[in-house]
Formats: C-alpha cells, structure tokens, sequence
C-alpha cells in the first residue's frame, strides 16, 4: 500500500508531464489531483493502522547501489512517524492540487504547474519513508528541485527567477553539511540504514573520529553536520534567507512547500534521528537556542512586513522555530504534533493569503487592502480561524501544540529549555500581534484599493473547499489528537521517536501561572494590533516614525541579505575573475604555454608559421619517441 | 573482437575519405559508428563481471617481438569503451548540418579517433598504448585548427604544448620501465615491483601526461580554448571521452604499477584537486560565454576523479570510475546543448540569449535535465559518482572531503545561474524569440543521452558492476604492498568504537 501511496504522484508527474499539451489543462489537473487525492486517502489508512498498533516495517522495492561496504537500496519504511509524515502531506497536497484548480485557472502552462506539484509530493514521499538516510537525501534534494522549479514557475520574472536560484544554493550549503554528515555517519555505523544506525547508537557513545585534524565526539559531530543540512530546508536562522524569497513562487506552493510540508523537512528530521540526537547532548543545545533565536528573529520581522505573503512566510520561518526547540528540549512528540497542527494552519493562512490576492487581482501589499470583510466573507471567516489557531485561542490545533511546546520547555528546566521557553512567551506576544496586524490591516478598516480598478470577489468553490476542510483541522486537530501525539498514557509513537513519558507527564503538570503565561501573550498581542490598526488609525505610523531605526532594522530584515551579498556573493565573483583573469591569463598562459612561445621567439606571427608544422612536429616526436622505445628495447636484448 | 573493433572505424574512415560526397560520407560515418556501438554493446553482453581479468584478450605478433598487438580488457576498460562508442554516433549527429567544409574529411578524423580512443582503452602493451594515446589526439588536434573557431590556430597551438610537455616526460619515463621490467606487457608491469627511488620519478613522468589530460590545475588552461574554439562534436568528444583517458591511465599506471609512489604523491593530488574544485568553480562563474563556462566546469569535476582515485578505498576509486562516465554522457550532452543554440544564432555568448523556455520549451527541458546532472542531483547519473568518490575522499582526509565537498554548493550557484540566464526571463531579442525548438536529428541526441543520464541514476549497477572486480583486485594490490590497511571503508578511523 505505502508503494501505492509514494508512487501514484509519481505516476501523476510523469503523465502530467509527459503528456502536457496534449493531455490539456482539465486532463492534467484531472489526473494530478485523482492520483494524489487517492494516495492520501491510503495514507490515512496506513495512519490508523498504524495508530492501531500495526507495527513497523519495512518494504524493499529494489537495490540502487552499492560500494564496498556500503549498501544503499530504495525501501520505504513505515511507522508510525511516517504514518504521521505521509498524512499530512498528501492531505495538504491533495487540497492544495484542488485548490490550484481555480487558482491557476487563467495560467497557460497548467499541465506542468500539476506536474510539479506532483513530483514534489513524489519527492517528499520518498524523503519520508525512506529508510536508507541516501533515499532520504534524494528526496531532500528532489523536494529542493520541485521547489525551485516552482518558485520559479513564472520564470519570466527576474525575482522569481532570482528566488529560485537563491532558494536552490542556499539549500546546498545545508546540504554540504548533510552530505558531510552522512560520510561521518557511514565512518562511525559503516552503515547508513536508519534502523541499523540508529540501533548502533549506544555502542558509539564514547566514539571520536577525526575531523579537520581534531578529534571530536563522532555522534555530536554527525548530529550537527546533519542540522545544518535540516537547517537549510527548514530555513532557520543563518540560511532562512531563501524562504521569504521563495514566496515569488504561486501560493497554493507557498502553502504546500513552504509553510506545511517540504520547510518541515528539518523538523522531521531530528525526530527520526531522535536516538542519535538524545545521545549527542551538545547538539540538542544547539538546536534548541538556534531555535528559539529563529523563533524570534523571524517574528520581530514579520511585524514589519507589508506584503502578505511575507509576513506569513516569516511566520513560518518563526513556528519552524518553535519545532527545533521543541526537538532541542526533547519533547520530539511536541515537535511532530506542532509540525502535524502547523501543517493545517499554516495551509489554510497561506491558501486563505492566495483567495484574498486571487480577489484583488494579484496584489499582495497589505497597504493597498483594507475592508475586505464584506466583499470576502468565507476567506475572512477562513483566515480568522487561521489566526485564531496560529495564536493559540483555547481548544484550536495551536493551543495544545503551541502550548504543549512551551510548557515542556518550562517542565525541562534546564537551562536551554528555559532560555527557550521565556523566548516563546516572547515570541508568542509577537505571533499574535502579527497575525492580527494582518487581519486588520487586510480585512478591516476603510479600503485603501481603488474600486474601480479592483472588485474584490469571492473565490470558487474549488478553492474555498480546500479552506473549510483545513478549518476543520485547525479547529480540530488539536483537541482530536493531543492526547496521542504528547499524551503521558497513550502508547501512540511505539518507538517511532523518543518519547519521554515521564517528561510528557511533567508538561502537563505545570504551574498555573506557566499554564496561562501563553494565553496571556496572545491576548496582549491580540490587543496591542488592536489598538495599533483598528481602535487608534495613525498609531501604528506613529510608533514607526518614533521607533524608526529599530523598525528599520527589524523591515530590512535585520540586513542578513546585505551581510551575506558583502561577505559571500560578492567576493566569490570578485575572486572568480581574479582567477581567471589574473590566475589563468595573467600567470599560468604567461609563465606557461604564451610565455613559451614568446621565448622561442615568436608572438602571434611565429605561432602561425609554426601552426603549419605543427602537425607535423608533433607526429615526428611520436614517431621518434616509438624509435626511441623500440632502441632501447633492442638494446636490452 | 577488439581488433575489428579498431580496424572498423578506419576502414570507415578510408571509405569515407574516398566518397567524397558529404551526404553520403555522414550515413557511412553514422553507420560505422552505430556498428561499432554495436561490437561494444557485445562486448558487454559478453563480459564476466565477476573476475578483474582481461577478457577478449587477443596476441599477435607482427612487429619482430619488438613489441605486440597485446589487447585485452578488464571492467575499467569496457566501461570506457562502451562510453566512447556510446558518444561518438551523436558526435557525428551534432556536425550533420553545422559543418559544411570539407566533410568527408571532417568526418574521417572522427573515425579515426574512435579507432585510437578504443586502442587507448584496450591496448596491453605499452608501446601500443603510447602509440594510440597520442595519436588519438592528432585527429583532433585537426578537428580544432581545421573545423574550429576564430582563434583556431591558438587553440590548437596551446593544446599541442600541453600535449607535447606531458607527452616526452610521459616518454621518458616507459622507456626506463622497459628498460628495468624488460618487458612491454602491461599485465606483466602492473605486477612487476618497481623500487620506491624509480618509482617517484616513474609516476611523476606518466602523472605530467594524465595531469595534463584530465586535465588537472594548473595545467588546465588549454581546456577552455580548445572547447571554445573546436566544432560541436569536437567538444563533446574531448569532454566525453577523451579527458577521461587521463583517469585511465591513473587507474592503469600509475596506481597498480606505482602503488607506493601514489600513496606518496596523494598530498600532492589532493592539494592541486582541491584547488581545482575552488577554483575552476569561482572562474566559471564569472564567465559570458557557455562554452568556456561549461569547459571550467570540466576541470571542477574531473578533480572529484582525481580526488577519488587517490583516495585509494573502494568508495574513492569506483565513485571516480562512475563519475568518469557520467561526466562523459552530461558534459557531452551540455556541450550539444550549446551547439544546437549556437547553431541558431552562431553565438556563445550567455547574455545574447534569455527566455528560452518560452520558444524551445523542450530544449529547455533538456538542458534543465543535464544542468541538474551536472550538480549531482540525486537521481540523474551526476550524484551517485560524486556521492561515492567524495564519501572515499572525505575517509582518507576530512579537509580534502570538506574542501572538495563546496563544490557542491558553487557547481550549483554556476550552472542554474547559465540556466536561468539562458533559459528563464523575457525574451528580450528577436532573433532569439524565432528560434525554432528542437528538430528530429537533435531529438535523436537529447533522448537517448537524456534516458542513459536517467537510468543510470537510477540504477548505476551496469556502470559499477563490470568495475567492481577491477577495483577490488586493484586494492589487493594496495593491500598487499602495505600502502593502504584497508580494502573498504571502516569505522578505522573512529576510535573508541565498539
């Protein structure tokens, strides 16, 4: 079945995208959408299954190739991780294939938008199930090509054009660190199956190995290297500067890749590793304040940004935070479960983000918006459950995952886990400022668009559906399944990760001034945006002008891209024509073959001349060289 | 077999020669390499993988006992050989309509060089090996001054000297062997024991050669010029095949007959291979032209072979022979990908074009595909070579594997930014804006070079089988001698294991 489910994408791309044309748009989209709508419902059978208690396994499809002592095989794995993996990516894909319907119903190229969305879900699939970290690292770097062509679907576009490149590249500086990472894991396990690694893990607890000519503890050093490549396609702090970027692509991906699936990569990661990373002390320390640094550096920009689908994709950038640190203290069932409930609200801001710009005519600056409650009723009541869920208001799938987060970080009290825990309270205040600011700016007030050039409209079915059915889980998912994902009694993850119910027990037993901390920062957020952009019009300018350096940092997204432009880019092309034209022409052609030619006496003219001999000279030194050989062999006799 | 392998295309090359008639020249060109595909594509049916011997073997004497038509093949030999019969029928599909001049001679030097290139990967005595190995570069010493670009004769005049230097110290050095081993049986050499004193200066001689052809830093700057100034299927050859006679000879040299010596020398090919990697990856993103950008790019990858021989583990050596073939099929591929543009609008020049997923979507396709196996991409032939030979590189020296490793990032950073220059924005031109997409005759390239790109991704074991045996026996070698202690990659390294 699990085969079914990854390749039936799979199938859906090649068709897709072999017929194109020929196949038209409904065809494509038709064959897409039936494909993966019929994967994710296998997948949540595999889910239950699971959840009953079916037990892990492994499935070998074929061997891809082997070196040595190495042995890579294509096999997909299910447990009860994957089972969680697999539901929320074929769920969130199968809407969003739905929702792309109306969406791109006035694109000319819609046969390969489906295509694309196909092989992504293909891609992430594969990384999923994997059960040799080399099949994960093809699906890792086929989620990144999926992502690239989709950023840059309207490749006429110079940004699009550019995010695509960057998005690409700045995944492959963390992939330089995964691919590090699984060199070190196969010296140390001679292995690179997650079953047999991970199982290996306690015997290596005192191994070190060599790196850079300094021996370092082998479990830390692979976890670490394996985090940078987590780092990249999760976007966190230090290679986050992709993601925002990435929002060139069209929204139904940015909802798909760039907020629910493919950005959660990371986070999945950690938790299949969850063993090595449990006994890699170090490392988890350096998850957990990257985490929460990501967690709050990209909150404080998200309250700055005017376009909207900045400011969510921000927002994402800040809750894959949120998941690392969980992931960081130890609490890899509060990760998964924020990850699980993330993937529902995060979709439904996005696709909810996607009905408003279809309504205003691709315009996505939250200045031109304002009033659009009355003209978009369904996307606002969508987005304001959204909201609602991303703030963590009482019973939402953000209250228990959110929460759960913060308050094993609080149960953990170590000094990470604190440092993090009093991060998120800040960063929850943040989230909910900027998430209402959205709100409001977008859908209240008076309209800031001009009426006859806009008239705003509310979407088709085909992409409203998709927005109820992702409310439904945003309001739901979190009463429904928190027992099971972070619960003290439910046997729910059966080894899948490392569960601590113990500490699972301690989080739900807080104090009660920790237990209303995060209710109280989403209120002050909720109130503080109110004031600012409904109650008091102009305040929000005011605090601009009075805080305005501050602000300006936070707006130009605390300079990474000027630093990393200064530092990196820049100086690889400066250093590129320095080579070429300094090193290549200027040293080895002038020492070398022109100064040769020079010294014999030539220049161009004699080169030329010699040109004609050439041929030539060169047979005659062959044949005299053969002579030579053959002399000295009849002079050996 | 190998014989009629050799004599096929010469006698293809007399026929066409004597013809004279351009049309009819192609289609025996075409056909003659189709037959000697088809030879190859025997030889493989035919081959027992399972043993490091040479099979095929074929003995004659008809040069006084001087020396013999020794010829033979193990796996290494046989991957070579399927991958330079495999290219050379879309070499002489990719001058079809470009060239114009003197055709049947055009075509003859590429037969005659098929018949060199064969006798480089099958010959076992040394003194046929020198004879094919360098007379398999006059033909295409030829194919540069004569059918080539603007700055044909500085091309051609750099490549000779390259050529040349690498060549005498090549020389000098097989005459010291025969001298010592007396013999010129290659089998016999590889087993003969050299004395460490001789053999450093032995490896240095044939390394000036293989450095040159791979071609390694920094005698690597006759690369770019003589691509940039040689015909289409020129390039595809020299980048195809060609290079990848310098890895040959590391693998049939050098190593199993200097194994001590390499063990000493690895310092020094790991520092220049470093290098290269950095280097040729920096230079070939500030270049405007898609030739030399792509031909830079050469000169980064074959540092991963190099690097991965002198690894000297299982993982080095087989991810070297297994980026060899794969560089050969997607550097061949994105040379062709250059020419069917170039021919459109008779320039390299990158900012000329732009857009071109719009009017030649299908064109933009393959090019996306073969850029995407040119950065390693899993899945496409590109990853499995470089994933192996830098797990090898990185278990002999971690700076070497970290250093080398970057190149990942900046092939990445080069090749999608020629991409989207080329491929994605407005179209800006109208001469690019009528440019037809692809015809037939370049469909017949693309598709079959795109599906072997694919499978072998997929399903590398066609390419690493045949070499397994080789390698094995190549590191019992090693073993043997006491320059390496382990065949395989080990936990040797960590300690406290267990």
């Amino acid at each position: 079945m699990v085969q079914a489910i990854v390749l039936l994408p799979l199938l859906g791309f090649l068709v897709a995208g072999i017929g194109n044309r020929a196949l038209g748009d409904l065809g494509a989209r038709l064959v897409t959408t039936i494909a993966v709508g019929v994967a994710c419902a296998l997948a949540w059978l595999v889910f239950l299954r699971q959840w009953e208690g079916e037990g892990a396994y492994v499935v070998t499809v074929a061997e891809w190739f082997s070196s040595g002592a190495l042995r890579v095989s294509w096999q997909l794995r299910v447990d009860m991780l994957v089972a969680v993996m697999l539901v929320v990516v074929t769920t969130v894909s199968a809407l969003v294939h739905l929702y792309s319907w109306g969406y791109m119903a006035e694109d000319s190229s819609q046969p390969r938008f489906f295509a694309y969305l196909s092989l992504f879900t293909f891609a992430m699939l594969m990384l999923v199930t994997a059960e040799s970290l080399v099949q994960l690292f093809f699906g890792w770097e086929g989620v990144g090509l999926a992502s690239y062509l989709l950023i840059g679907f309207w490749y006429e576009r110079p940004a699009a054009k550019a995010a695509a490149i960057k998005a690409f590249v700045v995944n492959r500086v963390g992939d330089f660190g995964f691919m590090l990472g699984l060199f070190a894991a196969f010296l140390v396990f001679g292995t690179l199956d997650l079953s047999d690694m991970l199982a290996a893990v306690p015997r290596h607890r005192d191994t070190t190995i060599e790196l850079l000519g300094t021996p370092v503890d082998a479990l830390t050093a692979i976890a670490l290297l394996l985090f940078v490549g987590a780092m990249g396609k999760s976007a966190q702090l230090g290679l986050h500067t992709w993601l925002p970027d990435a929002m060139e692509g069209p929204t139904p991906v940015s909802a798909l890749i760039h907020a629910a699936t493919m950005v959660t990569a990371g986070v999945f990661l950690v938790c299949r590793l969850s063993p090595l990373f449990e006994a890699a002390p170090l490392a988890l320390d350096v998850v957990t304040y990257l985490g929460a640094a990501t967690a709050l550096f990209a909150a404080t920009v998200a309250t700055t940004q005017h376009d909207i689908k900045r400011v969510i994709a921000y927002s994402t950038c800040s809750q894959l935070g949120f998941m690392f640190f969980a992931a960081g203290i130890g609490a890899y069932g509060a990760a998964m479960f924020h990850l699980f409930t993330h993937a529902f609200f995060k979709a439904l801001l996005f696709l909810g983000a996607g009905s408003v710009i279809h309504a205003m005519h691709h315009e996505q600056d939250m200045r031109r918006y304002g009033g659009l409650a009355r003209h978009v009723p369904l996307t606002f009541a969508a987005m304001t459950v959204g909201t609602l869920a991303i703030t963590g208001f009482f019973f939402t799938a953000g209250y228990y995952s959110k929460d759960g987060i913060l308050f094993s970080a609080f149960a953990r009290g170590r000094e990470p886990a604190l440092v993090a825990f009093a991060v998120g309270l800040v960063t929850a205040l943040l989230t909910s400022f900027y998430s209402w600011r959205l709100v409001f700016l977008t859908f209240f007030g008076a309209p800031r668009w001009d009426g006859h050039h806009h008239a705003p409209h509310e979407s088709p079915p085909s992409m409203l559906v998709p927005l109820g059915v992702l409310a439904l889980g945003a309001l739901g998912a979190g009463a429904l399944f928190h027992e099971a994902y972070i619960g003290a009694h439910h046997p729910f993850w059966q080894g899948a990760i490392v569960h601590d119910r113990a500490f699972a027990a301690a989080a739900h037993d807080v104090p009660a001034l920790v237990h209303w901390a995060p209710a109280i920062a989403m209120a002050a957020g909720f109130l503080i945006a109110l004031r600012q952009y409904v109650l008091k019009p102009g305040a929000a300018e005011d605090f601009v002008r009075t805080f305005h350096t501050l602000h300006g940092f936070f707006y130009r997204k605390w300079y990474f891209d000027e630093l990393y432009d200064a530092l990196f880019v820049r100086p690889a092309r400066a250093l590129g024509r320095m080579f070429w034209q300094g090193g290549d022409l200027g040293l080895i052609d002038r020492l070398g073959p022109d100064g040769v030619s020079a010294a014999v006496g030539a220049g161009a003219s004699a080169a030329r001349r010699f040109q004609s001999g050439l041929l030539q000279a060169y047979a005659m030194v062959m044949l005299v060289g053969v002579a030579g050989l053959v002399t000295w062999l009849l002079a050996a006799r | 077999m190998l014989s009629a392998m050799i004599l096929l295309p010469l006698v293809g090359a007399a026929v066409v020669g004597l013809l004279g008639d351009a049309v009819r020249a192609r289609w025996v060109a075409l056909l003659t390499t189709l037959a000697v595909l088809g030879l190859a594509l025997g030889l493989w049916a035919g081959f027992d993988t399972s043993t490091a011997a040479f099979q095929y073997v074929e003995r004659a004497e008809p040069f006084g006992g001087l020396f013999s038509w020794h010829l033979g093949i193990d796996g290494i030999g046989l991957v070579l050989i399927l991958l330079s019969a495999f290219l050379m029928p879309f070499a002489i599909l990719a001058g079809w309509e470009s060239v114009r001049e003197r055709v049947p001679e055009y075509l003859a030097a590429f037969l005659v060089m098929e018949a060199f290139i064969i006798g480089v990967f099958a010959a076992l005595d040394l003194i046929l090996f020198y004879v094919f190995f360098e007379a398999g570069l006059i033909p295409m010493y030829l194919i540069i001054g004569v059918w080539g670009g603007k700055r044909r004769i500085y091309a051609s005049y750099k490549f000779f000297l390259y050529t040349l230097l690498g060549s005498v110290l090549m020389l000098l050095a097989m005459i010291w062997m025969v001298r010592e081993a007396g013999t010129t049986d290659i089998p016999a050499l590889m087993a003969h024991d050299f004395p460490l004193s001789a053999q450093r200066w032995l490896w240095l001689g044939f390394f000036a050669s293989f450095a040159v052809k791979m071609p390694m830093w920094p005698v690597h700057t006759w690369l770019p010029d003589a691509h940039v100034e040689a015909p289409t299927a020129g390039s595809m050859i020299l980048a195809g095949v060609l290079l990848k006679m310098g890895g040959y000879g590391f693998l049939r040299f050098s190593l199993p007959m200097f194994p001590e010596a390499s063990a000493e020398f690895v310092g020094l090919v790991f520092a220049l291979s470093m290098v290269a990697v950095v280097y040729t990856s920096l230079v070939a993103l500030a270049q405007e032209d898609m030739k030399k950008l792509i031909a830079y790019s050469s000169v980064a990858h074959m540092a991963f072979v190099t690097g991965g021989l002198f690894a000297l583990n299982t993982q080095g050596l087989e991810g070297a022979m297994f980026v060899m073939v794969s560089h050969g099929l997607v550097s061949a591929a994105l040379f062709f990908c250059v020419g069917v543009v170039y021919d459109r609008l008779h320039t390299r020049e990158i900012a000329r074009y732009g857009g071109l997923a719009t009017n030649m979507p299908r064109y933009a396709l393959f090019f996306l595909l073969f850029t995407l196996a040119s950065i390693a991409l899993p899945g496409t032939s590109g990853f499995v070579g470089e994933f192996l030979a830098l797990m090898g590189i990185f278990s002999a020296s971690s700076l070497a594997g970290v250093v080398m490793a970057t190149g990942v990032i900046l092939g990445a950073a080069y090749m999608l930014w020629l991409y989207a220059r080329v491929a994605y924005g407005r179209i800006v031109h109208d001469d690019v804006r009528a440019m037809p997409d692809l015809k037939p005759r370049e469909w017949a390239v693309m598709l079959p070079l795109a599906a072997s790109v694919l499978w072998l991704g997929v399903n590398p074991g066609p390419v690493l089988a045949p070499v397994r045996a080789p390698v094995e026996s190549l590191m019992a070698r090693l073993v043997e001698r006491g320059v390496v202690a382990d065949a395989s990659l080990s936990p040797a390294r960590a300690t406290g294991a267990g």
